[in-house]
């Protein structure tokens, strides 16, 4: 897949969900999708790897799925509408999820956001 | 005739309705978000609009990517809650108005706006929170709704500029309704934040203060930022601020601000909320 530059490119630690990442994660994020159905929970608890076999995953996309690599799901085409529908399956939240992702404990990252957020310059 | 009376922007953050849900709003952590929600609440029900146009994104809940419409209206007699993983919200079923949807629908595809249609839209927190922020926790919502999506997860949303025209044909079509309905509609979404990578957490109330100074007396100032402008300054996520240009379109060239709230931060989002009247 050709990439053309685009003026968003040089914004630091952010992962603009556009035609080259909707491509490149559509499997991952489907399968995010699909634990909206209580059966597939169900099936998905019960052996994650088998579940997963179910989609056209990458063995990378896969390998961050199982161990829960929440940015590396970013960076091979995840979206974080449906990542974090794996992060509800694992009863986390989105304040877990932003330090996972940016290097902070859970505690950390909500002390942050109180003590009035992430400087937009940075 | 049916008018548009007013307007709503606000947030629609998740940790909101859940506050709202599990009787959280008296916190100390909730308590200054709630304490400016007072005035809106006192005012929408002074005012009593027969049917709010609900300006919202679905968040990967009745869409996917699968198919993804930018422009979506619902025109379902009603509209239930989607479960979000948590089960649904335990809200009242949001009722719809059919008759007005179908002619806004139709008026604004007439008018080159080509609407994707709606018979079954269950609604995430997008639309689900801007009724718990305005109305609390009534028995059954105090107006019928029109859903309206505008996609906000696949890169590129519709532009401020086209939301704010698309806010005008939603003016029009209203007009030639002909039932006598107030209708308020609700641009939602915002403020600054950013959910996802490194930069998750980003919040810029400079940013925000300028877009709340300029939305009532000089939109066509902040229509005229990029997408690209938006996730610089605002985060990612903070790009939803253009669907309150429909809200605004939708109103008189001139506007009266109401009521006005602005904190930080609910969750990971920069909550504000907005009030106009036509002047």
């Amino acid at each position: 897949m050709t990439r053309p530059p685009r003026d968003y490119d040089d914004i630091p630690g952010t992962y603009v969900f556009d035609a080259h990442r909707t491509r490149q994660g559509y499997a991952l994020n489907m399968f995010c999708k699909s634990l909206d159905e209580a059966e597939n929970r169900e099936s998905f608890a019960a052996d994650e790897a088998a579940y997963l076999g179910r989609f056209d995953l990458t063995a990378a996309q896969r390998t961050a799925v199982l161990d829960r690599e929440w940015l590396r799901m970013l960076e091979l085409g995840g979206n974080i509408y449906y990542t974090f529908k794996l992060a509800i399956f694992d009863r986390r939240s989105m304040q877990y999820i932003g330090g996972q992702m940016s290097g902070m404990t859970e505690e950390e990252f909500r002390q942050m956001m109180l003590d009035g957020g992430r400087p937009a310059d940075g | 005739m049916a008018e548009v009376i007013a307007g709503v922007g606000t947030s629609h953050t998740p940790a909101i309705g859940a506050a709202v849900d599990h009787g959280r709003t008296a916190e100390p952590y909730w308590q200054p978000v709630f304490a400016g929600y007072e005035r809106a609440r006192e005012w929408i029900a002074d005012i009593r609009p027969d049917v709010a146009i609900i300006v919202y994104n679905d968040h990967a809940s009745a869409f996917s990517l699968e198919v993804i419409p930018t422009f979506a209206i619902g025109v379902a007699p009603e509209f239930p809650p989607a479960d979000e993983g948590y089960g649904p919200r335990d809200i009242p079923m949001v009722q719809g108005a059919p008759d007005l949807a179908w002619h806004i629908a139709e008026s604004l595809i007439l008018d080159e706006f080509d609407m994707t249609i709606c018979n079954v839209m269950p609604v995430d927190h997008g639309l689900t929170v801007p009724l718990s922020v305005m109305f609390d926790q009534p028995e059954k919502w105090p107006c019928r709704v029109i859903p309206l999506h505008v996609n906000m997860i696949q890169y590129p949303p519709p532009t401020g500029a086209r939301c704010y025209k698309l806010g005008q044909a939603i003016r029009r079509a209203v007009e030639s309704f002909d039932e006598d309905l107030k209708v308020a509609v609700f641009g939602t979404g915002g403020m600054s934040h950013q959910l996802q990578g490194e930069r998750a957490g980003l919040t810029n109330p400079e940013f925000d203060a300028h877009f709340l100074d300029h939305l009532g007396p000089d939109p066509k100032r902040l229509t005229a930022l990029s997408h690209t402008d938006y996730i610089r300054r605002a985060g990612s996520e903070g790009m939803e601020l253009v669907m309150w240009f429909i809200m605004r379109g939708a109103l008189a060239e001139k506007v009266r601000e109401v009521h006005r709230h602005y904190h930080i931060a609910a969750s990971n989002t920069s909550v504000g909320l907005i009030i106009y009247e036509n002047a």
